[in-house]
C-alpha cells in the first residue's frame, strides 16, 4: 500500500450522503460552544471523558472513523465519505482527540502490519471510544532523527523487557495504549535493529510527566520505562524490522498534518490562526481609522489559504494518478507549516495592542501567546527541515545528506552526552 | 562522507523536475487532462520547440511585429485562436472548459517564452462571441484563421486596471459617438486589425470594437520590458463612429463583459507565468547537478537543496492555484475570487523562484546572453499588467468585507 485509494464516488450519492449526515449531526451532536468555540474551558479528564462520549455517539451513529473496514467496525466508505462528516461537523462538538494520532496514525499501522487478532482487538475499541492511542516516537535525544531511537527492548523469554525515555506525546497521561519504537538489536545499523510495539501505557515502571508548553498547557508529556515488560505478542511487523513500520508510520503521520489522510476525523480549528473571515472581522471591529491598513494582509491571507487547499488536492490527484511519489505530501506538510506561522503573525498584528497588553477577563492575549509559539506548526509532526530534505531528496532527485551513522553497527555511532 | 552521495544521481535523475511517470518525460500541466487534451498540449509543446525555440525567440526580438503573420497563422491551425469561439462561428474547444484548454497553451507559451498576440486575441473573441453583433461575430472567422489580430485597449496613463479609472468617453454625437482619450499598454496593439476600445459613455461603461485604420485612432508602438511581446499606446482623437461599433450594451451588462476580460487575462498570465518558472525551476534543478564547486555539485549541497526545495513548493502551488482559478472560471463559480487568489500567488512566487534561479547560477545568471532575464521579463510584465499582486491582495480584502 503506496497510497491511500480515493475510490469514485457518485455525486448523487455524495449529496444524499450530506443530507443523511446533517439531519443525524442536527439531531444527536452537541453544538459547539458558542462563546469559546475552539478552546473550550476544560480538564484534562473532563477533555479524555467528553471526548470518549462523543467518540461513542458517532460510533453508534455510524459516522465513526468511516473509512476502516466493515469487518473491524469502521463503514468500509470513501474519504469522500468522511469529507461530508468533516465539513458538517464544523459547527459541532466532535472527539478530535480521537482523530490523531490514534485513528488516523497509529490505526492506518495497525490495519497495515498488524496482526488479525491485534487488529480484532484494537480498531473496534478506537472506533467506540474506548481507547485512545499515543505515539511513543521521539526521544530526548533527538526529534528528527527518529531511527537513532536509544530506548531499549531487550528479550527475555516470552517478553521485552523496555528501558529509557520517550518526549512530544500527546495527552499520554489520559490515553491507553501508545505504539512504541525501541531497539532490539545494537550490534547492527540503526535502521536495522528497530522494532514496533503495542504498549499498554498505564503499566508498572512506566512514569508519565507532563511538560509545561509556552500557553501553559501540558498536552505534551515525557515518560520513562523502568524494567517495563511487554509481552511478545505486542510487537507490530517483525522483530528488528521496526523501521519499516515508523517509515509508514511517518507517512500517516504527513498525510494526517497535512490534511491528507482519509482517516482523520473532524477538524480542528484554531481560533486564531484559521477563518481570514474571522481576521476581517476583528480587523473591521478594531482596525482604528486607518481602515486600508490590514488590506494587503488579509488578501494575502486569504490567498495563501486558498492556494494551499488547491495544493492539497493537487497532490493528492498528483500522488494517485502516479504524477508525483508519495514523498509530495510533504509539499502539503511544508506549505502548512509556512502558511500557518504567518497567519499567527498575521492575527496577532490585525489584534493589535491587545495581543500584547490586556484588561483582565479579556482573551485578546491568546493571540501573542500563539505569535510567541508560532513555529510549532514548523517543528511538530517532522520539521519544515526534513520536509524540505525530502522534497529535494525524493521528488527533484538531488543526493542524500551524506549521514555518519548510516553504515556503522549503531553501538559505534557517535552520539552527544 | 560517501564518494557515492557527493557525485550526485544525474544518470537516474530525470531532466523533468516533476521526475514521476511523466508522459513522455514531461512534466503535466495539470493532472487530470484528458488524452485529447494531452495531445493537443504535446502538440503545442512540439510546435513550440520546433517552430520558436529560445534562439528564434531571440531573433524575433528584433522583429517590429514580434512574430511572422504566417507563423501566427500556422499557431491558430493548432486551435490556437479557436478555442473561446463559439462552434457555431467556427471555433471549438478541446474539453468543453475552452477556458482550461486556453491555460493549457498559455502555459507552453510561457515555458517556451513563446511572443504572438494570443492573450488579446483570445480575450477580445470570447467578448465577440458572447457579445457581439452579428457583423462584429462574421470578424472570428479570420481570428481563428490567424490571420485577423484583436486587441484591448483598457488601461490608461496613471490608471489601476479597474474599470473604475476608466476617462475616456464616448460622447453621443449625430446618432453615433464621438471617442477621445488615451489607453497605454495595449499588448498588440500596432498588430490589431481591430481594437477593443473600453471607455465611459453616458449610459455607462461601454466597449466599441474599432478597425485599426478607423480615422482619429493614432497607435503608437511602446518599449517594454518584454522584448518578446508587442504593446502600443492607442489615442482617441475624436473618433467618430456609428452604433454598429458598440460591442454589447453599455452599463451592467459591459462591465460583465470587462470584468471577464479582466479574468481571463489575468488567469493566462498567470498560467504563463506558471509554466515559465516550472520550465526557469527545470532548468536549474539541471544546473546544480552539473556545476561543481569545491569539488562537489550544487545539488549535494543542503543549503542549496532547501531552496530548492522551496522553489518547488512554489512552483507547485503556482500551479494548482492556476488551475483552481481556470476551474473557478470554466464553473462560474467565486472566479473573482479564484482568479485574484491565482494573481496575488502566482505573480509573486513565479518572479521569486526567477530571481532566486538567478542567484543559484552566479554571474551567468545576470548577463544578458543568458536566457534566464527573458523569463523574467516576461513574467514581470505579466505579473504586473492588469493588477499586481498586492492589487489583488486588496480585491480579496474587500471581498471579505474588509
Amino acid at each position: 500500500m503506496d497510497d491511500f485509494v480515493y475510490a469514485e464516488t457518485d455525486p448523487a450519492e455524495l449529496a444524499r450522503y450530506r443530507e443523511e449526515v446533517e439531519a443525524w449531526m442536527n439531531e444527536n451532536m452537541p453544538r459547539r460552544d458558542p462563546v469559546n468555540p475552539w478552546h473550550p474551558t476544560q480538564d484534562d479528564d473532563e477533555r479524555s471523558s467528553r471526548n470518549r462520549e462523543l467518540q461513542r455517539r458517532l460510533s453508534d451513529g455510524g459516522y465513526a472513523a468511516v473509512c476502516y473496514p466493515k469487518e473491524y467496525g469502521g463503514q468500509s466508505l470513501t474519504a469522500a465519505h468522511q469529507k461530508i462528516i468533516d465539513d458538517v461537523s464544523m459547527d459541532f462538538d466532535m472527539p478530535i482527540l480521537f482523530s490523531v494520532p490514534t485513528l488516523s496514525i497509529c490505526g492506518p499501522v495497525i490495519l497495515e502490519f498488524g496482526t488479525e487478532e491485534q487488529k480484532q482487538r484494537y480498531i473496534p475499541a478506537w472506533i467506540r471510544g474506548d481507547e485512545l492511542w499515543v505515539q511513543f516516537i521521539s526521544e530526548p535525544s533527538g526529534g528528527s532523527d527518529m531511527a537513532g531511537a536509544l530506548t531499549r527492548a531487550d528479550r527475555d523469554g516470552e517478553e521485552f523487557i523496555i528501558n529509557g525515555s520517550k518526549i512530544w506525546s500527546t495527552f499520554a497521561q489520559r490515553s491507553d495504549y501508545a505504539l512504541m519504537l525501541a531497539r532490539t538489536n545494537w550490534e547492527v545499523p540503526k535502521h536495522r535493529g528497530l522494532t514496533m510495539f503495542i504498549v499498554p501505557i498505564h503499566h508498572p515502571g512506566i512514569e508519565i510527566h507532563p511538560i509545561q508548553m509556552v500557553d501553559r498547557s501540558e498536552e505534551f508529556c515525557q515518560e520513562f520505562f523502568n524494567d517495563v515488560a511487554i509481552p511478545a505478542e505486542n510487537v507490530v511487523g517483525e522483530v528488528d524490522d521496526g523501521w519499516t513500520v515508523a517509515s509508514r508510520l511517518l507517512f500517516h503521520e504527513r498525510a494526517a498534518v497535512g490534511n491528507d489522510s482519509p482517516y482523520t476525523q473532524g477538524r480542528h480549528r484554531n481560533r486564531t490562526a484559521d477563518g481570514v473571515e474571522d481576521l476581517a472581522a476583528i480587523a473591521r471591529d478594531h482596525g482604528g481609522a486607518d481602515v486600508g491598513r490590514h488590506r494587503q494582509r488579509l488578501g494575502h491571507m486569504e490567498a495563501l489559504s486558498r492556494v494551499e487547499e488547491l495544493l492539497s488536492a493537487r497532490v493528492v490527484k498528483g500522488i494517485e494518478g502516479g504524477f508525483l511519489p508519495a514523498p509530495a505530501g510533504s509539499l502539503v506538510r511544508l506549505f502548512h507549516g509556512l502558511s500557518r506561522t504567518e497567519r499567527q503573525t498575521v492575527a496577532m498584528e490585525v489584534q493589535g495592542d491587545r495581543a500584547l497588553v490586556w484588561n483582565e477577563g479579556e482573551d485578546t492575549g491568546a493571540f501573542g501567546t500563539e505569535y510567541v509559539q508560532r513555529q510549532q506548526a514548523c517543528i511538530g509532526g517532522g520539521t519544515t527541515e526534513m520536509a524540505r530534505n525530502i522534497i529535494s531528496e525524493r521528488i527533484l532527485g538531488m543526493p542524500r545528506e551524506p549521514a555518519a551513522d548510516r553504515d556503522l553497527p549503531f553501538n559505534q555511532v557517535p552520539r552527544s552526552g | 562522507m560517501v564518494p557515492g552521495a557527493l557525485r550526485g544521481n544525474r544518470s537516474n535523475t530525470p531532466l523533468n523536475v516533476t521526475g514521476w511517470r511523466c508522459r513522455g518525460g514531461i512534466a503535466p500541466v495539470r493532472f487530470d487532462l484528458s488524452d485529447d487534451q494531452e495531445f493537443f498540449r504535446e502538440t503545442a509543446r512540439r510546435f513550440i520547440e520546433a517552430e520558436v525555440p529560445i534562439s528564434v525567440v531571440r531573433e524575433w526580438h528584433d522583429l517590429p511585429d514580434g512574430c511572422p503573420q504566417s507563423w501566427w497563422q500556422s499557431a491558430a491551425e493548432l486551435g490556437w485562436t479557436s478555442l473561446m469561439v463559439p462552434e457555431s462561428l467556427g471555433g471549438g474547444s478541446i474539453s468543453g472548459r475552452p477556458i482550461v484548454d486556453l491555460t493549457i497553451v498559455a502555459d507552453e507559451m510561457g515555458r517556451g517564452l513563446t511572443p504572438g498576440p494570443f492573450m488579446p486575441t483570445n480575450v477580445v473573441a470570447d467578448t465577440l462571441g458572447r457579445s457581439g453583433s452579428p457583423d462584429q461575430q462574421a470578424l472570428l472567422e479570420g481570428v481563428v484563421a490567424g490571420e485577423v489580430v484583436l486587441g484591448w485597449a483598457f488601461c490608461e496613463p496613471g490608471g489601476d486596471w479597474t474599470a473604475a479609472h476608466v476617462a475616456a468617453k464616448a460622447a453621443p454625437a449625430n446618432g453615433g459617438y464621438v471617442l477621445t482619450g488615451t489607453k497605454t499598454a495595449v499588448e498588440a496593439g500596432a498588430q490589431a486589425h481591430h481594437l477593443l476600445v473600453t471607455v465611459q459613455c453616458p449610459d455607462g461603461l461601454a466597449q466599441f470594437l474599432l478597425p485599426s485604420d478607423t480615422p482619429g485612432l493614432t497607435v503608437t508602438p511602446q518599449e517594454s520590458l518584454d522584448l518578446g511581446r508587442r504593446f502600443a499606446e492607442v489615442r482617441l482623437d475624436g473618433v467618430a463612429v456609428g452604433p454598429e461599433a458598440l460591442v454589447g450594451q453599455p452599463g451592467a451588462a459591459t462591465e460583465a463583459d470587462v470584468e471577464r476580460q479582466r479574468q481571463v487575462m489575468t488567469v493566462l498570465q498567470c498560467a504563463d507565468n506558471a509554466g515559465s518558472a516550472a520550465r526557469v525551476l527545470e532548468f536549474t534543478v539541471q544546473y546544480a547537478f552539473d556545476r561543481y564547486s569545491f569539488g562537489r555539485p550544487l545539488a549535494t549541497y543542503q543549503a542549496l537543496k532547501h531552496r530548492f526545495a522551496d522553489m518547488k513548493l512554489w512552483s507547485e502551488a503556482s500551479q494548482a492555484a492556476v488551475d483552481g482559478a481556470a476551474d473557478a472560471l470554466a464553473d462560474g463559480e467565486d472566479e473573482a475570487r479564484m482568479v485574484s487568489v491565482a494573481k496575488s500567488y502566482v505573480g509573486d512566487h513565479s518572479v521569486e523562484i526567477m530571481h532566486d534561479c538567478v542567484q543559484m547560477h552566479g554571474g551567468i545568471g545576470v548577463t544578458y546572453e543568458h536566457d534566464l532575464h527573458l523569463y523574467l521579463r516576461r513574467a514581470t510584465v505579466n505579473r504586473g499588467l492588469f493588477g499586481t499582486p498586492g492589487d489583488h491582495r486588496v480585491c480579496l480584502s474587500e471581498m471579505m468585507g474588509y
